[in-house]
């Protein structure tokens, strides 16, 4: 490698890849085989960024030259910006180099789109064949399906990765147009739909032959970017309910947007990013995945969007106090889940040690529940008291106060906005 | 009251717990035999570290948890917090002394500690997966530099040779002056004193020519990708605590830069 030009064009499309929120690694099955190099299992977080993201994989594009428009976009055409492009070996050497090191888990590459969908998929393609099979690397591997692109290609790619993702980037066809007039969801919602049925053939084979190689094990994912246009959060978290219903989609992300450019279609540059909201949109959608709440739970026709200042759970247990005081000596898991203040691993936890003993107040505490936070919502064999009749507001005022939140700064910074 | 002295290892400690039963010892603490301070105690019992004894202490708690809390003692052990020996002690002398499995009952603090410890060890293990970071030498070695809490290498080990199974590395644990090493074959425990002096010239001289190429780019790649506007220290702290920075390349600024 050519060391100078090398540490540059790595600056330039780093830069321009960090945008692309998607960060995980897990949940692929890739093993060492015939001592290689590397695995995919744990999904480790090698770094974290001075803004808190992890980072596990080199994150880059192989080329930010684009023949596309999209405004919300660095690597557009009309932006005057460095323009760089990768060689296929210099990829494969950096990812290699970072790999043996123990950096990074693996590749997340993506690429604006030189000269033809095709052209540029073409060598992403080489690239994972590259790494597969010459330096019998075993890493994960996170390629961007370029829109447009032949099923051939996007066939190979699914042969090599660990997972494709094909990001959709605005929630409505509207905003797309909008934003980027040479796209629409057509372009992107096929490949998904190729991929998908793909992924699921692939899998249904490999229950009757085990030979069966494997297909994009990791699934695919996508990315909306949010703060741009003006969807609502029942938009978006419908939007991303049809892509894990309808796509069989891993993973959905959602990326505040950072503004990058002045264009009056897009909130001005120093307009802070929607980061609380993005949180909310992430706690929603976990809710959604693993705690059993229906999207409409937590977004209605008569509330679109997420409280800024509460939890999407908290929101929602306000809104049904009738549903509560619950028992924790008695009541089932999944409703103990729904208690604001106990997770996941909380409920597991109470419901193990109630195996012992009636639990008490104090036994919470031991547990670690927050147990401030969950009072108002549990009964009450005795000696849980009851924290009398308080209205939704009274309660949401309480626990706001006693959360000297984290966002605090951020929040008061946001509310000067509308 | 009676002081206990064992090697400090974990076959010492289980052998340790037979003989307190074995003699009926009351009131024990444990020292080990490096730090310890006998003079103060009136009553010393010395432990010499007995397979067949630990192995007699390890089937019986194996028998009577899951194990899923048969391997949470090993890690509590790992966790060399205060006291943990009798910490563990508390917590099987528990084990032993009821009819049914008692790992869950949290509310017990002779449970809820040793889950607490094994917990700070796991998560240890976990991070150091993470932020080994290896440095070529000449010779074609991958060397790393950790100092954990928690003697976490034992639990390490089975990652890294998955991993990297093509190339010969060691961890190197600077605090307790061991090493793990793996020669494309086995990994084996090493003990060693590491060359403290990191002077830029002589790591020049025992790593690659491409070693200090690649540690800039993951510096460079590293600032890369933060994103100013988003900017969260106390987060970034969270993550990655500096009392590890002084062994992570990307935290590491490059003295060499002209
Ligand atoms: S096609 Fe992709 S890289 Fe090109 S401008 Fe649009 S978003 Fe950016």
């Amino acid at each position: 490698m050519v060391q100078e030009r090398v540490m540059e064009k790595l600056a330039i499309l780093a830069d321009a890849a960090k945008y692309d929120v998607s960060c995980s690694s897990g949940q692929s099955t890739r093993k060492n085989k015939n001592k290689g190099l590397g695995d995919t299992g744990g999904g480790i977080c090698h770094a974290f960024t001075e803004d808190g993201r992890c980072v596990s994989l080199l994150k880059i594009l192989l080329t930010n030259h684009c023949i596309f428009d999209c405004a919300y976009c660095v690597s557009r055409k009309s932006n005057d910006i460095k323009r760089a492009a990768f060689t296929v070996q210099e990829v494969v050497d950096l990812t290699i180099g970072f790999y043996r090191r123990n950096y990074i888990e693996g590749l997340f590459l993506s690429s604006g789109i030189f000269d033809n969908a095709d052209y540029t998929m073409e060598r992403l393609v080489r690239i994972v064949k590259k790494l597969r099979l010459e330096e019998n690397f075993n890493g994960y591997i996170h390629l961007k399906a370029i829109p447009g692109a032949s099923e051939e290609l996007l066939k190979e790619a699914g042969l090599y990765a660990d997972r494709l993702s094909v990001n959709v980037e605005m929630p409505t066809e509207q905003s797309l147009k909008l934003l980027a007039p040479d796209k629409n969801h057509k372009d992107v919602i096929k490949p998904m739909q190729y991929l998908k049925n793909e992924i699921i053939g692939y899998q249904e084979e490999k229950k009757t032959n085990y030979k069966t190689p494997l297909f994009a094990p990791a699934g695919q994912s996508t990315q909306m970017v949010i703060g741009a246009t003006k969807e609502n959060d029942l938009e978006i978290l419908g939007m991303a309910n049809y892509f894990y219903e309808q796509m069989k989609m891993r993973r959905v992300y959602y990326s505040g947007y950072v503004p990058i450019s002045h264009d009056n279609r897009l909130p001005a540059i120093g307009t802070p990013v929607p980061m609380i909201r993005e949180n909310r949109l992430y706690q929603a959608d976990w809710l959604i995945r693993y705690y059993g709440f229906n999207v409409n739970e937590i977004v209605g026709f008569d509330q679109p969007n997420l409280d800024l200042d509460i939890d999407p759970k908290l929101g929602w247990a306000l809104r049904n106090l009738h549903q509560f005081p619950v028992d924790i000596n008695t009541a089932d898991l999944e409703m103990i889940q729904r208690i604001p203040g106990i997770g996941f691993l909380g409920a597991k936890k109470i419901v193990a040690a109630r195996t012992f003993k009636k639990l008490q107040p104090d036994d919470l505490k031991k547990l670690g529940i927050s147990y401030s936070r969950s009072k108002y919502f549990l009964a009450f064999s005795s000696p849980f008291y009851l924290q009398k009749d308080l209205t939704p507001l009274q309660i949401k005022n309480q626990i706001l106060n006693l959360q000297n939140s984290k966002y605090k700064n951020n929040f008061s910074n946001q509310l000067a906005l509308f | 009251m009676t002081q206990i002295l064992y090697d400090g290892s974990y076959e010492g400690w289980l052998t340790a717990i037979f003989e307190i039963y074995e003699y009926k010892l009351k009131d024990v603490v444990f020292a080990k035999e490096e730090t310890s301070n006998t003079l103060l105690f009136s009553n010393t019992h010395s432990v010499t570290t007995d397979e067949v004894k630990a192995n007699r202490v390890l089937n019986g708690l194996q028998q009577r948890l899951s194990h899923h809390g048969f391997h949470a003692i090993y890690f509590a052990f790992l966790s060399e917090l205060d006291q943990i020996e009798e910490i563990l002690f508390r917590f099987t002398a528990y084990v032993f002394a009821s009819k049914i499995n008692i790992e869950r009952d949290l509310s017990r603090s002779e449970v809820l500690n040793v889950k607490k410890a094994a917990h700070l060890t796991g998560k240890e293990s976990h991070r150091m997966k993470a932020f080994v970071r290896f440095k070529l030498t000449k010779d074609g070695l991958y060397y790393a530099i950790i100092e954990p809490d928690c003697d976490i290498l034992p639990l390490i080990e089975q990652h890294f040779k998955n991993r990297y199974a093509d190339q010969r590395w060691l961890i190197y644990d600077s605090k307790r002056k061991y090493g793990i090493y793996y020669d494309l074959e086995n990994v084996s425990t090493v003990e060693m004193q590491f060359e403290s002096n990191t002077s830029s010239s002589f790591l020049a001289e025992i790593n690659d020519e491409n070693e200090e190429f690649f540690e800039n780019l993951w510096r460079n790649y590293f600032k890369s990708v933060n994103i100013e506007s988003r900017k969260n220290t106390k987060l970034h702290i969270k993550h990655m605590p500096k009392r590890y920075w002084k062994n992570l390349t990307e935290k590491i600024p490059n003295l060499n830069k002209r």
